[in-house]
């Protein structure tokens, strides 16, 4: 199957360019509406995969994201484009806003207005991750495994706060085990090594 | 605070250099670090631009990393004698956004492209597959945690419900609809001006 992909470098830069001035309050929502709904550059399983290397390398993860993405296409080229659409033309905007806001950043209104696109932005991602379940159904885990695993790592990172590197270790080696266990099954019953 | 030079933006440089590649989960989760060596060390930033720098990084369109960019800026600025408009000042809080911004983004995005390459060749190796397979629940979890976390910011949900709330609604209306996402924050503003988060 013949999957969409971008045409050029330019072309690259540009998406990213686009999403990234899209992202108020973050970019992973947007990304994901774009990337995989509209220009089908990516299936929601690839999104995944790439997101978890993205997620587990320090670094901002949509900076990650790009680099993967763009590196996939284009090599270093599209990576070095991808990053700079990411980055350039927001980066100008946030400093504009920041010279432009410098003395009234502290008004109760600006304040307000600030705490609402928070909590939003916060929803954005916190939708992204609902949307992305759907994904989990063809898991090699197996539906109860997926969500057990969901449920234990949202307790020690969102009510224990326990570090990012010690949940990792816990539950992703175990779990690691299991997919490599149920890979190997799969493998038998088809018969093939 | 006066006499900036080459000293000081090293100092800055190796500083983020040094968070980098503890920045996993992204470079939000280094801000207490940055706010010991920026704030409390060495006196470089107040605590209100502190804080002010990054809720407005993170309202603004872009990764959220740019609120290193802000924080960088905000120094230079200081260091210069506060907001002015002097070419000098410019000069200045620019070098140290640039900085900043090198500092936090080369290590890591550096590791990030072999790993990730090295992951791409391999990816048949049923290893490098259990892995990802692996990694698929948990990645979902830690979106819904990352949601929690940053809502969870602005105080109890028994006594402000109201970010809470808007989250809610918030995650649910990208899940289930096709709405504009820039609708939702226009919304979130609306709100927070009017005082109901």
């Amino acid at each position: 199957m013949q999957t969409p992909r971008p045409a050029s470098v330019r072309a690259l830069f540009w998406a990213f360019s686009s999403l990234a001035l899209q992202g108020f309050g973050g970019v992973l929502a947007v990304v994901q509406r774009e990337l995989v709904e509209k220009k089908q550059w990516l299936t929601p399983d690839e999104f995944l995969e790439d997101w978890a290397v993205a997620q587990i390398m320090p670094g901002a993860n949509v900076v990650n994201l790009a680099l993967i993405v763009g590196d996939r296409y284009f090599g270093w080229r599209g990576a070095l484009a991808a990053l700079a659409g990411m980055l350039t033309l927001p980066l100008v905007v946030v400093l504009a806003l920041t010279v432009a806001l410098s003395g009234v950043a502290d008004q109760p209104a600006v304040q307000g207005a600030l705490r609402g696109m928070g909590a939003v932005s916060a929803g954005l991602i916190a939708g992204t991750g609902l949307k992305l379940i759907a994904a989990l159904r063809d898991n090699v885990m197996g539906v109860l495994a997926c969500a057990a695993l969901a449920a234990l790592t949202f307790i020690a990172i969102a009510l224990l706060r326990i570090p990012l590197v010690w949940v990792l270790l816990g539950l992703g080696l175990p779990a690691m085990a299991w997919a490599y266990h149920q890979l190997l099954e799969q493998a038998r019953h088809r018969g093939a090594p | 605070m006066h006499d900036w030079g080459w000293s000081e933006l090293v100092t800055l440089f190796s500083h983020f250099v040094s968070l980098s590649l503890l920045s996993i989960g992204g470079a939000i989760t280094t801000v207490p670090e940055m706010h010991r060596f920026l704030v409390a060390d060495y006196g470089w930033l107040t605590e209100d631009q502190f804080s002010s720098s990054i809720a407005l990084a993170q309202a603004a369109p872009g990764p959220n990393v740019l609120f290193v960019a802000v924080l960088g800026w905000t120094v230079g600025m200081n260091a210069a004698g506060g907001p002015s408009a002097t070419p000098q000042a410019w000069a200045l809080a620019s070098a140290c956004v640039f900085v900043a911004m090198m500092g936090i983004l080369l290590p890591s995005a550096t590791l990030t492209y072999f790993a990730s390459r090295w992951g791409q060749r391999n990816r048949k190796r049923p290893t490098v597959r259990a892995f990802k397979l692996a990694m698929a629940p948990i990645v979902v979890a830690l979106l819904l945690a990352t949601g929690w976390v940053l809502t969870a910011g602005h105080g109890s949900w028994v006594s402000h419900p109201g970010p809470y709330l808007l989250t809610l609604a918030t995650a649910l209306m990208v899940w289930r609809s096709r709405l504009h996402l820039l609708w939702l924050l226009a919304a979130g503003a609306l709100a927070g001006v009017v005082g109901w988060v």
